[in-house]
C-alpha cells in the first residue's frame, strides 16, 4: 500500500538534510511502528508524506497504492486515502468541530466523485462514531480543538480518522501527553479501525502505545534512515535497553 | 498579546492651519450640497455651518487624517460610479423579520418602505420633523455631534449636520419587538448622499437598528443616538458592501446610567471608507461595545475605523474589537482611543485591533490611545498584524479541505471574535453566513 523508496529530504530554508534514504513498505492491513530517538526524522517523514510545506525532496519516492504522493497537494493526498493524526492538533477558533468535520468529509467525497453526505446522514454517522470515542455533543459543537484537553484533542483526531475512513493512517506521537486511560481510549479507537483494507504507520518514542496497538513490524529510525526492522519484540528491547545497543549494532553492521 | 497599559498624556492639539485652497474647496463643497432646510433644525444647521467655516475641511496634516487621505471626501462632487458594478447584497437581512425603511439616493422612499408603525417606536423622517414646529428633534439635532467635536474635530460630521436634508427621527419608548432596517439604494450614478438620523431611546427602551445597502457614489451618514438610563441599542451597519464605495460615517452616542450600546460594522470592499464612533459613557454602569469585521481587497482600498470612547461614570465597560482582512495592497487603519475622565473609577476598558494580511502588499496602520485620569481603572489594549497561520492551513488541507476553502474557514475564524459582539444569535448567523458566501464567491471568482 505505502511504499517509500530511498527518500531524501532537506529543510527548504536551511538546506539541512533530515532524511537520508528512508526505505519502507507498509502492505495493506498491516500496522508498522517507527521508533527512534529525538531528531531522527520520524515526524519529518510524516510531514513529507502528508505534504507539509517547508521540505524539499531531493531524491527517492513515496507512493500510495501506486500513486505518487509527492506530486499531490495535501488535500489530494487526503482524498487519495492518507491521514495524518497530528502530534499537536491545531486549534481553530470560530470554526465549529461539526462544520470542520462535515467540510472535510464532503470535500473528500467530492474529490473522489462521490455524492456528498446529507446533513441527516452526516449527523447520524458522527454521533455514532463520537460515542465510541467518548466524545460528547458539547465537544462536537465547540470550535475545533479550542479548550480541549490533551486527551480530548487526540480523541478528536481519531474521530476525524473514523469519519474520513482513510486507507493509510499515520499517527505522529499520538501517545504524547496522554495518561494511561486516555491512551487506552485512543488505542481502542485505532484498533476498531484496523481492517485488511487499512494500514497504519505509528510513530512513537515509547513502547507503551504498542502494548495497546500491537504492530506487525517495528522500524528503528536514526539519523534519517531506518537502521533496523523487526517484530514487536524490537519495541520491547528498546524499552529495556534504550536505543544505545541497537544504534551501536547498526553502526557496526 | 495584550498588555495592560496606563498612560497619561496631554491631549493632541487639533487642526492643521487653514489655507486658501481649503476655503475654496469648502465653498465648492457647500455650493454642491442641497439647500438646507429652514424648519425646526435651522438654528442647529446655522451653528454647524458657522463651525464648519471656522474649522474648514481637513488636510492630510491633520492629526487624525494622517493615514487616510481626506481628498475624496473634500471634493465638491464624487466621481460617478457605474451602478451595475456596485450591485449590493440584497440578501443580507432578507430572512430577518424586520421593519424596512428605504432610502433612495439618500431620500426616504415611503412607497418602497414598510408602514413605519411599530409598537413602542415613533418613526418619522428628518424632513417631516423639521417641518413640524416644536418637534423634539429641534433640541436633539446636531447636539451630540457638536459635543463629539472635542477634543478631536470631525469636519465631515459638521458638514453633514449643516446640509443634510433627510434621515430618520426615531423615538423609542418601549421594547421594539423586531429590528428597524434602513436600506440604502442608489438610482443616480453620481448620487452624493448625505443622511442624518436622530435616535432617542427613553428609559428602559430597546431597539435593534440595521443599516445596509448602497449609499451612492459617495456617502456621508451621521447617527446621533441618545440613550436614557437602562436603554439598549443594538446597531449593525453594513451599508458598504460592494466596490467603489466612498463614505464617511459617524455614530455619536451618549449612554446614560445602566444603558448599553452595541455597534457592529461589517464592511466588504469599500474603496475609501472612514467610519467614526464617538461614544460617551455619561452615567454609571454604562456599557459600549463597538466592533467591526472588514474585508479589503485591492490597492485602492482604504478602510479607516476611528473610535473615541469617553468614560464619564463609575464602573463603565467599553470594548473595541476590530478585525480587518486585507489583500492585494489594501490598507486598513485603526485609530482607537479610550479617555477615562477624573472620577470614572472602576472603568473597564478593552481594545483590540487585528489585521490578517493575506499577502505582502497589504498593510495595517493602528494607533491605539489611552488617556486616563482616574487611578482605579482597568484598561487594556492590543494590536496585532499577521499572516495566515500556515500550520492551521496545513491541518485543514491534510483533512482534505481544498486550499481556497481552508482559507475561507481561517478568515472566518479570524473574524469570529468580532462577530461574537453581535449579541443576537440569529443576526450573527445571518452575517456569518453572508460573509462566508462573499468569501467563497471571491475565492472562486
Amino acid at each position: 500500500m505505502l511504499e517509500i523508496k530511498n527518500l531524501h529530504v532537506q529543510l527548504e530554508e536551511e538546506g539541512k538534510q533530515i532524511l537520508k534514504g528512508v526505505t519502507l513498505t507498509v502492505p495493506a492491513g498491516e500496522v508498522h511502528a517507527i521508533m527512534g530517538p529525538n531528531g531522527s526524522g520520524k515526524s519529518t517523514t510524516s510531514y513529507v508524506l502528508s505534504g507539509r510545506e517547508g521540505y524539499e525532496v531531493t531524491d527517492g519516492s513515496a507512493t500510495l497504492d501506486g500513486r505518487d504522493l509527492l506530486e499531490m497537494e495535501p488535500e489530494e493526498r487526503a482524498a487519495a486515502g492518507l491521514f495524518l493524526a497530528f502530534q499537536y492538533p491545531v486549534e481553530i477558533p470560530g470554526v465549529g468541530n461539526m462544520t470542520f468535520l462535515r467540510t472535510a468529509v464532503n470535500a473528500q467525497r467530492k474529490a473522489r466523485g462521490e455524492e456528498e453526505l446529507s446533513s441527516g446522514d452526516f449527523l447520524k454517522l458522527v454521533r455514532e462514531k463520537a460515542k465510541a470515542l467518548d466524545i460528547d455533543a458539547e465537544m462536537l459543537k465547540r470550535p475545533v480543538n479550542v479548550g480541549f484537553s490533551g486527551g480530548e484533542k487526540k480523541r478528536n483526531e481519531i474521530l476525524q480518522m473514523a469519519m474520513l475512513e482513510p486507507r493509510m493512517c499515520i499517527l505522529d506521537e499520538t501517545d504524547s501527553g496522554l495518561d494511561v486511560d486516555a491512551m487506552r481510549l485512543v488505542a481502542e479507537g485505532v484498533n476498531a479501525l484496523r481492517s485488511p483494507e487499512r494500514s497504519f504507520l505509528v510513530i512513537t518514542h515509547y513502547q507503551r502505545l504498542l502494548d495497546h496497538i500491537v504492530p506487525d513490524v517495528v522500524h528503528i529510525m536514526h539519523d534519517g534512515r531506518i537502521v533496523k526492522s523487526g517484530g514487536p519484540e524490537l519495541a520491547l528491547e528498546v524499552e529495556r535497553n534504550g536505543y544505545g545497543d541497537i544504534l551501536a549494532e547498526a553502526a557496526d553492521a | 498579546m495584550l498588555e495592560a497599559v496606563k498612560t497619561q498624556q496631554t491631549p493632541v492639539i487639533e487642526g492643521a492651519p487653514r489655507s486658501a485652497p481649503a476655503d475654496v474647496q469648502l465653498d465648492a463643497r457647500l455650493a454642491a450640497a442641497p439647500a438646507p432646510m429652514t424648519g425646526a433644525t435651522a438654528p442647529a444647521r446655522a451653528d454647524a455651518l458657522a463651525r464648519l467655516k471656522e474649522q474648514g475641511l481637513p488636510g492630510p496634516r491633520h492629526e487624525y487624517w494622517r493615514y487616510t487621505d481626506p481628498a475624496p471626501f473634500n471634493a465638491a462632487r464624487p466621481e460617478p460610479v457605474a451602478l451595475e458594478t456596485v450591485a449590493g447584497d440584497p440578501k443580507l437581512f432578507a430572512s430577518v423579520d424586520k421593519l424596512r425603511l428605504v432610502f433612495v439616493d439618500g431620500r426616504f422612499d415611503a412607497a418602497a418602505s414598510d408602514d413605519p408603525a411599530l409598537a413602542g417606536v415613533e418613526i418619522t423622517t428628518l424632513a417631516q420633523a423639521d417641518a413640524q414646529p416644536g418637534h423634539w428633534v429641534a433640541e436633539a439635532y446636531g447636539v451630540l455631534e457638536a459635543q463629539g467635536q472635542k477634543p478631536v474635530r470631525r469636519p465631515f460630521a459638521v458638514l453633514n449636520t449643516a446640509v443634510a436634508t433627510d434621515g430618520l427621527v426615531i423615538r423609542v419608548t418601549g421594547k421594539a419587538d423586531r429590528p428597524v432596517q434602513i436600506l440604502y439604494r442608489p438610482s443616480d450614478a453620481g448620487a452624493d448622499v448625505i443622511v442624518h438620523h436622530v435616535l432617542r431611546l427613553e428609559e428602559g427602551a430597546e431597539l435593534t437598528l440595521l443599516e445596509n445597502g448602497l449609499l451612492g457614489a459617495r456617502g456621508n451618514v451621521v447617527i446621533e443616538a441618545d440613550l436614557a438610563p437602562g436603554a439598549k441599542l443594538h446597531h449593525i451597519a453594513a451599508p458598504r458592501a460592494g466596490v467603489a464605495r466612498i463614505a464617511t460615517t459617524h455614530l455619536f452616542a451618549r449612554v446614560a446610567e445602566g444603558a448599553s450600546l452595541k455597534s457592529f460594522e461589517l464592511s466588504v470592499d469599500g474603496r475609501h471608507m472612514r467610519s467614526e464612533s464617538v461614544i460617551e459613557l455619561a452615567g454609571d454602569d454604562a456599557v459600549a461595545h463597538v466592533a467591526a469585521a472588514v474585508l479589503g481587497d485591492g490597492g485602492n482600498l482604504r478602510h479607516d475605523d476611528t473610535v473615541f470612547i469617553t468614560h464619564g461614570g463609575l464602573r463603565g465597560e467599553s470594548r473595541q474589537v476590530f478585525k480587518k482582512v486585507l489583500k492585494n495592497g489594501a490598507t486598513g487603519v485603526f485609530q482607537g482611543k479610550i479617555l477615562v475622565r477624573p472620577g470614572a473609577q472602576k472603568t473597564d476598558g478593552y481594545q483590540i485591533s487585528q489585521a490578517l494580511l493575506l499577502d505582502e502588499d497589504s498593510q495595517f496602520l493602528a494607533k491605539p490611545e489611552l488617556e486616563i485620569y482616574a487611578d482605579d481603572v482597568k484598561c487594556s489594549h492590543g494590536s496585532t498584524t499577521g499572516a495566515l497561520d500556515e500550520t492551521a492551513l496545513f491541518y485543514l488541507r491534510s483533512r482534505g479541505v481544498p486550499r481556497e476553502r481552508a482559507i475561507v474557514l481561517l478568515v472566518l475564524s479570524f473574524l469570529a471574535d468580532a462577530l461574537e459582539e453581535v449579541e443576537d444569535e440569529d443576526l450573527r448567523a445571518e452575517i456569518s453566513g453572508r460573509l462566508e458566501d462573499w468569501l467563497t464567491a471571491k475565492a472562486q471568482g
